[in-house]
């Protein structure tokens, strides 16, 4: 259960927000319902919230993005809270001061939260576990292990297409299971809810040893692994495995896993069709499918601002209620 | 100095090796054994040493140690960790050649042995390099090696650059009679892992490092040393089906040894479920059915010696992510403790487990010592089977304490070690 006792205090709520294993459906659905009412908030003309006044909000990013740092940051912006984005690339990080060293000067400068996104599985626990008691941390993404908030906004868009019950929904995960921090989040999320069937679909060079370990299905036909899919989750595929040692190429890869709206047909016909973003069109799918009616890519990123938020201000909680109480 | 004329008596006298379990007194004059049971004639001790209620059996062999000298003294010394190793009844340890600079020179090989001669702790031995710089791409004067006291050769944990290199390096160190210390890993297979590849890797998003990166490299080297006839040995094996390779060629009579290291006796990837760099290792902790296998191997005798894999670090190395973190444990402290653990467990003989430690690894480095018969060496520990102690950040001796140990109860207590029949450790209870 990683991160189980680092990110729930001792009364039960939010300290940090590492991966979504260790967390109980109680407190995950909390998360949904909080990120769900924080969807009104950017219809408002005034979008923002008070929640996070006066807080201060790090973006620590050891890894290039683009999307996953601006919705934090529009996240942030829109609980009120200060924010600063600190963006590390690899090779100063490796010439300079350590991990625990940027952080200690970080939090010498009172910061309240850091969301954290690096390269290696296992920093955002490895920063849990060294932040002061106030401070809490987000993981925005570590190497392959988790990227729990991706998992949240993923769960709140299937639950408002398909409601709550996942217990009757069959979800395909398609592609590069084995590099991906967001289908490791993904298919713990799922399992947490209770879905029906969880499946993922690729051929075995991008899945990881024992994955049915994890709760899954395997499928290497994408036909078969579609046939009556209520939602199918796309991955990205990285470019540079493409070219070599993990498949042999792009056409390839297309013709065999890249999502098609003939191939779609085999799902059901209310399929809901999900990407984390960004796509590369005719590669994971085909431009017709991402733009096509089953699809919910753009809803995703609205959603990804209104479960940073609820991650957000849950996590802060009772720092909040402190600063109530004074 | 000359060395002291030394009786311990009333202890249990334990030297596998000549099938000695019982209550003899042991003699030493001139650094050696002089008589076991009945003093030699006209014996007059300098010193009398009260082992009664203790084990006394030959000095323990640590088949690797990293004394982190030359090269990176800030994570530990010759010194540093000669003295921990003589607290820990310790008396021979083997150094790796992954110093730096490399043990590729006899002056190197010089300066760990007067750094050593100058403690005055436990002996070091040295394995020299197989290839100048560890590259994998000549052959290093092993001949020169050699002669300047390296009892081995090994590429420690580096890559040789092709087969045909391996099989060179083989048959100039058989010419020699070298034995060639095998770490067995396919570079390529292994490649960025950090965690035996299987369903904690998959878990926690760690790249894996496959059982097959151990099993296709210990394949390939079986092959060439039965084909170049060069005596070998297998460090550190992980996986069962690897040992079971070695077992079979072992019957086969291919001249080969292997061994195992204490942390993967007691631990599995499972283990390493929380990112806890203390079980960071590499080769990494394998499943519980290799642990298993590896128990049976050890009992068999397949797996001929028990090392404590010693690699101390400053606290920093263990202070990152999981991945960037450095890997290994300090193990010199715990080395005997862990292994009489094994004995309590049912898992092996009293026995069986100090030849594990002594005779085992002295015969696998082909040098003189771990037994007690008369004309021996006296390299000697005295220890209490039965006291238990603590291992923490007080007791541990070596200055690396970083260790997935740390707040293990142990068993077992060294009273007194003996090297060349000095006493290089006296505890203080004793």
């Amino acid at each position: 259960m990683s991160g189980a006792n680092l990110q729930i205090r001792a009364d039960g709520r939010l300290r940090h927000f590492l991966s979504i294993e260790g967390l109980d459906r109680r407190i995950f659905t909390e998360i949904l319902d909080t990120a769900d009412s924080f969807t009104g908030v950017a219809e408002q003309s005034v979008k923002k919230v008070p929640l996070l006044r006066g807080k201060t909000i790090v973006n620590l990013f050891f890894e290039a993005s683009t999307r996953t740092r601006t919705t934090f940051e529009l996240a942030a912006k829109r609980l009120s809270a200060d924010v600063l984005n600190i963006n590390i690339d690899a090779s100063s990080a490796v010439k300079g001061e350590t991990l625990l060293d940027t952080l200690r000067n970080l939090q010498a400068m009172h910061v309240d939260m850091f969301v954290v996104r690096h390269f290696d599985s296992g920093t955002a626990h490895f920063i849990a576990a060294h932040a002061l008691p106030h401070v809490s941390v987000i993981n925005a993404g570590d190497g392959r292990h988790a990227h729990p908030t991706q998992a949240v906004l993923d769960m709140l868009t299937i639950r408002r297409n398909k409601g709550t019950d996942f217990g009757r929904l069959t979800v395909a995960i398609v592609g590069d299971i084995a590099h991906s921090r967001v289908a490791r989040s993904q298919i713990h999320a799922l399992n947490l809810l209770n879905t029906g069937e969880v499946r993922v679909v690729a051929p075995r060079t991008l899945l990881p040893a024992d994955v049915e370990s994890l709760g899954v299905k395997v499928f290497h036909e994408l036909r078969q692994g579609l046939r009556n899919a209520d939602v199918v989750m796309m991955l990205r595929l990285q470019r540079e495995r493409m070219q070599g040692a993990m498949l042999p190429s792009e056409h390839e890869y297309f013709r065999l896993y890249g999502l098609t709206d003939e191939k779609l047909s085999m799902a059901k016909a209310d399929v809901t069709v999900m990407h984390p973003g960004p796509i590369n069109r005719g590669v994971e799918m085909d431009s017709q499918v991402a733009d096509g009616p089953p699809s919910v890519i753009l809803e995703q990123v609205a959603h990804g601002i209104a479960a940073r938020m609820a991650v957000m201000s849950m996590a802060m909680q009772q720092n909040i209620q402190q600063q109530t109480n004074d | 100095m000359t060395s002291p004329r030394i009786r311990i008596f009333g202890g249990r006298l334990i030297d596998p090796s000549n099938d000695i379990d019982g209550q003899f007194d042991l003699y030493i004059a001139d650094g050696q054994i002089a008589a076991i049971g009945e003093a030699p004639d006209g014996f007059a001790a300098d010193r009398q040493l009260d082992a009664t209620g203790m084990c006394v059996t030959p000095g323990l062999v640590d088949l690797c140690a990293r004394l982190r000298e030359p090269g990176q003294e800030h994570k530990a010394s010759i010194d540093s960790e000669c003295r921990a190793a003589a607290s820990s009844g310790i008396t021979t340890l083997c150094c790796p050649p992954d110093t730096d600079p490399v043990i590729d020179t006899p002056a190197v090989v010089e300066l760990i042995r007067h750094r050593s001669r100058q403690v005055g702790a436990a002996r070091v031995v040295a394995l020299g390099a197989l290839t100048p710089g560890l590259q994998g791409l000549h052959l290093s004067e092993m001949a020169a090696l050699q002669h300047a006291g390296c009892v081995g050769v090994s590429n420690a944990r580096n890559a040789l650059g092709s087969t045909l290199i391996e099989r060179r390096a083989f048959e100039y160190a058989a010419t020699f009679g070298l034995t060639v210390f095998l770490h067995a890993d396919d570079a390529a297979l292994s490649a960025d892992g950090c965690l035996h590849e299987g369903r904690v890797s998959t878990r926690l998003g760690l790249p894996g490092i496959p059982e097959a990166a151990e099993t296709v490299a210990v394949a390939r080297d079986l092959a060439l040393i039965e084909q170049t006839g060069v005596r070998a040995h297998f460090c550190r094996l992980t996986t069962r089906r690897a040992v079971r390779m070695v077992a079979r060629a072992q019957f086969d009579g291919v001249p080969v040894t292997a061994d195992v290291a204490i942390p993967y006796l007691y631990f599995t990837d499972v283990d390493a479920s929380q990112f806890g760099p203390d079980y960071h290792f590499i080769p990494p902790l394998r499943t519980a059915e290799d642990r298993e296998g590896l128990l049976q191997s050890l009992k068999s005798g397949t797996l001929g010696a028990l090392c404590s894999d010693h690699q101390p670090h400053e606290p920093d190395a263990k202070l990152a992510p999981f991945p960037a973190t450095e890997p290994g444990a300090s193990g010199l402290d715990s080395l005997l403790p862990l292994t009489l653990k094994l004995v309590e467990d049912g898992y092996l003989s009293l026995p069986d487990a100090i030849a594990r430690l002594t005779c085992g690894p002295a015969r696998i480095l082909n040098i003189p010592c771990g037994e007690l018969a008369v004309g021996c060496v006296a390299d000697v520990c005295i220890f209490d089977l039965h006291a238990n102690w603590r291992l923490n950040q007080q007791t541990i001796s070596s200055r690396g304490k970083n260790t997935p140990f740390m707040g293990w109860e142990m068993r077992g207590r060294v009273h007194y070690t003996l090297r060349d029949g000095h006493i290089i450790f006296s505890g203080d209870s004793a």
